[in-house]
């Protein structure tokens, strides 16, 4: 069986093309999202209308997309970072929950502190709960597979630990729900719009992506490291950086982060710990990879494109219930984005060539 | 507290035998992975793969009333995934484990998207179909102890019993399983020796996908009689922990995938008993339930960081071939 296409080296691709990769993979999965809308009989643009009508047709609607947005900014930009460094973090989830779960220790307790001291201490213990569970990943110095596998172990440990305390240690027992007490007031981020769930995480979120994610990457040290290891691990040796201290720190920053968006479901939204902060089975991590991946590892596009997926799972539900289409089309969407971003990727770096 | 009447005779022999039963769909997904994995390629696809097996085999039982048809379109399902993964995994490669993240997201959407088109919305009660019975071998149930461990378990059982011996024998003494083993260990080196690294990991991903497909069709149409929300409940992520446990060897691989199907029902017979944590006699000890369910992920982790110098895992694995650099 002889392959009649031949792959060649390409060269690199121009920035513009490179910085259109969000678009060409999102414009390729709006296309091949049609058919299974069309395979349930609706009308692709109908359905399209209504995702985003059911997702941006009010200020509830509009405030709610940034709750969902806040999460993915967070683990998308924990994900980008890491495979920036080529540190595969396939764990945001699990560390999402770590930084949950040291979150609510701190969160549940010291109810005589201020806010002002009580909220830092939280997000601290937040996202040293998320770098703690990110560190084993740093087996792969010794082990090539290492940091995938066991980031990707580590999920479903954290996801059973966290069900583990709210059934036993952490139970609330003036409930017969699965859940801890409530945080105290002196650590809930407080709701910024009224009446609606806009609170003070979504600000964090957007602040720790733009300005010290961006920053992180464009203008320290650390980040000039990261991507030098990111485009040519061999070079970045000779330049002298040491692979085993720049993986321990990514893993840090990145496990922190995907904390933090722990810090922002427990704070902000639930208002005490449970097993089921993210989305079962494709939670914000696996959803941060999605997103971190058609970003191009870019920590602006991640917020970009963690605002549409947030817009495209909000209103699945809209356009599920109104044009009959089934809500797993959203993640359908998510596969296909990540699948379209990956060939692009792959394109992009190489020329298919006929072979005679 | 672990009652007396418990750790009867019968009960071992029971809870055996359950333990092989439960564990047969994770000892497909076990071979699934096992066998791509040797070949040098990680699929973290299996876990979608495995939905969109159980619900094939769950839809096409339910429309055709005929379990033998479910059974072949996952395999059909399994194939043509299977050449598209190959085709990805082994031609693409880079990034095959992120690749991995998007087959199972969109296959768990697929599978629940195909599933909500054909029944409907979610009200009603839930479509069943009749599921795999058991089937008694004749004679050889009669042998006391082994008969009703090993020979009162469905044909699935008994087919991914003979699969791996089969699998064992060909990576120990046959030139196919030398073959898949050098690809993963030194891709470069087979394709100097005229070996086809492409041509091996095609095979080795696509019958793989076809064994995870099965894995899941079990869960649909022999263990469980619906396509449950949830039904394949991380099996296919377990299988990647018990395919690093066994060390990639086929006879470890099935050890530890029928320990964790005791471990499975085990913790089941106790939750249905209302227990969610055992006291070990005498002791102050208890064990959560908690800790059966993490046990496959820990062990993989304490694996991986006591042997990660001796573990025998394949060297190119995650690592793409490309010929033409």
């Amino acid at each position: 069986m002889k392959f009649p296409f031949r792959l060649e080296k390409a060269p690199p691709p121009s920035t513009l093309r490179r910085a259109l990769l969000p678009v060409r993979a999102l414009v390729a999965t709006f296309l091949a999202g049609a058919i299974p809308i069309l395979a349930a009989g609706a009308n692709p643009l109908t359905a399209y209308y209504q995702m985003a009508a059911g997702s941006l047709g009010d200020m509830i609607a509009i405030t709610e997309v940034f709750v969902r947005a806040a999460p993915l900014m967070l683990t998308g930009l924990a994900i980008a970072i890491a495979f920036r460094a080529k540190f595969w973090n396939i764990g945001a989830e699990g560390q999402l929950y770590a930084g949950a779960i040291l979150g609510t220790l701190v969160a549940v307790n010291f109810s005589e502190l201020p806010f002002w001291i009580h909220i830092p201490f939280m997000i601290v213990a937040g996202m040293i709960g998320g770098a703690l569970c990110a560190l084993p990943g740093i087996l792969k110095i010794k082990l090539k597979v290492g940091d995938v596998v066991i980031t990707l172990m580590l999920n479903f440990i954290m996801i059973i630990l966290t069900s583990y305390l709210v059934q036993n240690v952490l139970k609330d027992p003036f409930t017969r729900w699965p859940q801890s007490p409530p945080i105290t007031d002196s650590a809930t981020y407080p709701i910024l719009i009224p009446f609606t769930r806009f609170h003070l995480g979504i600000v964090i979120a957007l602040f720790v992506a733009l300005v010290v994610g961006y920053g992180l990457i464009e203008y320290t040290a650390l980040g000039y490291e990261i991507k030098a290891v990111g485009s040519n691990e061999i070079a970045s040796r000779l330049a002298g950086i040491n692979p085993t201290a720049l993986t321990i720190k990514t893993a840090i920053i990145s496990g922190s982060f995907a904390g933090l968006a722990g810090i922002g479901e427990v704070a902000g939204i639930r208002h005490h710990l449970i097993a089921t902060l993210s989305p079962v089975p494709i939670g914000y991590g696996l959803t941060g990879v999605v997103i971190a991946v058609i970003s191009g590892l870019n920590p602006l596009s991640v917020v970009l494109v963690a605002f549409l997926f947030s817009i495209i799972i909000n209103g699945s539900q809209t356009m599920s219930r109104l044009t009959g289409v089934p809500i797993f089309l959203s993640e359908i969407f998510q596969g296909l984005a990540l699948g379209f971003s990956l060939l692009f990727l792959f394109l992009d770096q190489y020329r298919i060539r006929r072979v005679r | 507290m672990m009652q007396a009447e418990l750790v009867t005779f019968g009960f071992v022999i029971a809870m055996a035998a359950a333990s092989i039963r439960i564990a047969t769909s994770l000892m497909y997904a076990t071979l699934g992975e096992m066998i791509t994995e040797r070949s040098g390629i990680l699929n973290l696809g299996i876990e979608g793969l495995m939905i969109l097996g159980a619900m094939t085999a769950f839809i096409t039982t339910y429309a055709t009333h005929n379990l033998t048809l479910g059974v072949c379109a996952t395999i059909l399902v399994g194939l043509v995934e299977g050449l598209v993964m190959a085709v990805v995994y082994g031609r693409i490669g880079t990034n095959q484990h992120v690749w991995g993240v998007a087959f199972t997201i969109a296959n768990f959407g697929l599978a629940y998207f195909i599933y909500r088109l054909y029944f409907g919305g979610t009200a009603g009660v839930m479509s069943t179909i009749i599921p795999y019975a058991p089937v008694r071998i004749p004679f050889l149930a009669d042998i006391p102890v082994l008969g009703p461990i090993l020979f009162e378990q469905y044909a699935y059982t008994y087919v991914a019993l003979i699969l791996f011996v089969v699998f064992a024998i060909v990576f120990k003494y046959t030139i196919w399983g030398l073959i898949i083993t050098v690809v993963g260990d030194n891709p470069a080196a087979a394709d100097t020796a005229g070996i086809s690294v492409y041509r091996t990991r095609y095979i080795a991903v696509t019958l793989g996908a076809i064994f995870m497909a099965l894995g899941g069709s079990f869960l649909s149409i022999a263990q469980f009689n619906a396509f449950l929300f949830e039904i394949v409940a991380g099996r296919g992520w377990i299988a990647i922990a018990l395919v690093t446990i066994g060390n990639w060897k086929p006879m470890r691989c099935l050890f530890v995938a029928i320990l964790f199907g005791f471990i499975d029902a085990l913790q089941l017979r106790l939750q249905a008993l209302g227990m969610n944590e055992i006291t070990l006699a005498g002791t102050a000890i208890t064990i959560p339930f908690q800790l059966f369910l993490a046990l496959p992920y820990v062990l993989t982790i304490l694996f991986l960081v006591i042997s990660s110098r001796k573990a025998d895992y394949p060297t190119a694995l995650l690592t793409p071939y490309r010929r033409e650099e």
